[in-house]
């Protein structure tokens, strides 16, 4: 990962046009740069104004016009019951996913740490899931889980126990869906985790051991998860973006259902957006995400870049 | 010290099965024949063994499509990237130009924009210039990368000076030296970009879901999901099998070459 150091560099130091001002020119190569540029403002800077223009207007797609509202989309949303189910099911989803992310990754990172032969078997095991297409994998799920054939059914049938409806349960869907996203996931915070354990010197375990850390539990209070507090960190505020961004397992399994009790904010805008076309409501919602994950993503890159000069 | 790591291990591979257990139902279920599948007894491997199912996910069904339109669509966005990302990433890296800077700080910003939020401006756009439903919709939005160029330009950093002097010395031309004698020293992190480019726009939903509507232009996931949305009820050995071929490519690639994909997918952690 060293070929990615210094993720929020802005040319730093000294300024490069005002080494040579009088002889640099104001873009070299421009035929290197434009496409590039060109793209950049069309797909991903112009279209974010856009979008936080849209949100203060009653625009609906298609319609030939459009007028000025003010900040009416966000009041009528925070005002709205449905908007506050959905904010409320995006924390409850959140709540459980990130915490159960976060700490399964870290154990297993250390259980496969601690593995010489069969670390590569394991991470292999482990990261599958992360790289298969999560659309198909969460329909292979609903079939896994299913209240009838499902393979879920059979084990709960040899307990004795009654069969579970994991997807249409208003109480249990969110964290059916959260156990499905946490199963692609974790490996890849795990992966993570593991690239931490495996920056810190070997000789501060033996330092330490010396000073008479002899557990397992020792060393780990005393040397592990201090060095590994700023991968922590790091993986931590990972985990949230990606937790936020969950949509895929929603809208192919349940499309917010049964009756609401799986619609989260990506799933909302989607339907606002695209199946209602109330567009000036969906660009409230894209606004008001837009700044969670910018602070998210502006502190991320903070981070990582104290995690770089750490190592 | 052995009972600890016997303990260990059987506690991965708790882990382990869970991990492996649907794509060891996927391939089971797509080899069952139906009365296998509906049955409330649990069979690992098929009484009788069917690819019946694989035979119908090609012709009857559009698997085959799935997987061409997956392949066109992510090897169509990892050329035009490589194409605006090599070039302006190599000029970023190595000129000195008055507007560096910002062009620097606006790729950084990009770095910042969920896709999420620019969904509505961009699918406006593709819907004025006609061009919903098509492969075009699918490939132009991402025909450059901020973060390809952000980690590109680390790379070409590390270039030494003397190799592009040397080749300009012998009279090659300054894009035969970039693509020639430059890009070849930054392989690994092409690779590593290749490799998140192709498994993010394989496996992306979202975007195809909002720009494709017919079963003739739709990527993989949103093929699948529009085949269980149909018929998902009751063609279940047939979804399985397309389950199967949609996810293979991917699986199988990861498993020949693990190192790079750990790299190259983990890279995505500092895009976010």
């Amino acid at each position: 990962m060293s070929s990615i150091e210094n993720i929020s560099s802005p040319p730093r130091g000294h300024s490069v046009a005002a080494e040579s001002s009088d002889r640099a020119p104001i873009l070299a190569n421009a035929a290197y740069l434009i496409p590039a540029i060109v793209a950049l403002l069309a797909f991903f800077i112009l279209p974010t104004f856009v979008t936080i223009g849209l949100s203060f207007t009653d625009w609906r797609l298609g319609a030939r016009s459009l007028s000025f509202v003010g900040l009416d989309n966000y009041r009528d949303l925070l005002a709205s019951g449905a908007f506050n189910d959905t904010l409320w099911n995006t924390l409850k989803l959140n709540l459980f996913v990130i915490p159960t992310s976060f700490l399964t990754a870290l154990l297993l990172a250390l259980a496969i740490h601690s593995q010489t032969r069969l670390a590569a078997f394991w991470q292999t095991v482990f990261f599958l899931p992360v790289t298969s297409t999560l659309v198909a994998m969460a329909i292979v799920w609903q079939w896994v889980l299913h209240p009838q054939v499902g393979m879920a059914a059979w084990v709960l049938r040899q307990l004795g126990l009654n069969p579970i409806n994991w997807l249409n349960d208003p109480d249990l869907v969110l964290y059916t869906i959260g156990f499905i996203s946490m199963w692609q996931l974790v490996g890849y915070y795990m992966v993570l985790f593991l690239a931490g354990l495996l920056a810190i010197p070997r000789h501060l375990y033996e330092a330490a051991q010396m000073d008479g850390a002899r557990s397992g539990l020792d060393r780990f209070v005393h040397v592990t998860w201090p060095m590994l507090g700023p991968t922590a960190l790091f993986v931590l505020i990972i985990t949230i973006i990606k937790s936020l961004q969950i949509f895929d397992v929603v809208r192919v399994l349940t499309k917010g259902g049964p009756n609401g009790a799986s619609e989260i904010i990506l799933h909302t805008l989607y339907q606002e957006g695209f199946i209602y076309f109330r567009t000036g409501i969906a660009a409230a919602i894209a606004t008001l995400f837009f700044l969670v994950m910018l602070a998210l993503t502006l502190y991320q890159m903070r981070v990582f870049d104290r995690r770089v000069h750490y190592s | 010290m052995r009972l600890r790591n016997i303990l260990v291990n059987l506690a991965l591979a708790a882990g382990g099965i869970v991990m492996l257990l649907p794509f060891v139902w996927m391939l089971s279920l797509s080899l069952k024949p139906e009365n296998e599948i509906f049955t409330p007894d649990i069979a690992f491997l098929p009484r009788e063994w069917d690819f019946a199912n694989y035979v119908e996910a090609w012709t009857v069904g559009y698997a085959g499509t799935f997987v061409i339109n997956g392949i066109v669509v992510t090897l169509g966005i990892l050329v035009l990237q490589y194409l605006t990302i090599v070039p302006a990433a190599y000029v970023l890296a190595r000129k000195r130009f008055q507007l560096r800077g910002l062009i620097m700080s606006t790729v950084l910003a990009v770095l910042l924009i969920p896709p999420q939020v620019t969904a509505i401006p961009v699918y406006m756009m593709l819907a004025e210039a006609r061009l919903l439903d098509t492969y075009a919709a699918l490939i132009i939005p991402f025909a450059t990368s901020a973060f390809g160029i952000f980690l590109l330009r680390q790379s070409f950093k590390t270039v030494p000076q003397d190799l592009i002097d040397a080749a300009r010395m012998d009279g090659a031309s300054e894009v035969y030296t970039l693509w020639f004698v430059v890009v070849p020293q930054v392989f690994p992190a092409l690779a590593a970009f290749g490799i998140f480019s192709v498994v993010t726009h394989w496996n992306d939903f979202f975007w195809p879901l909002l720009v494709v509507t017919s079963i003739e232009r739709a990527t993989p996931p949103l093929g699948i999901s529009i085949f269980a949305s149909s018929e998902g009820g009751t063609e279940v050995g047939a979804m399985m099998a397309t389950a199967t071929l949609i996810v293979m490519p991917l699986v199988i690639a990861f498993l020949i070459a693990r190192r790079r994909f750990v790299e190259g997918v983990t890279l995505s952690g500092i895009k976010g």
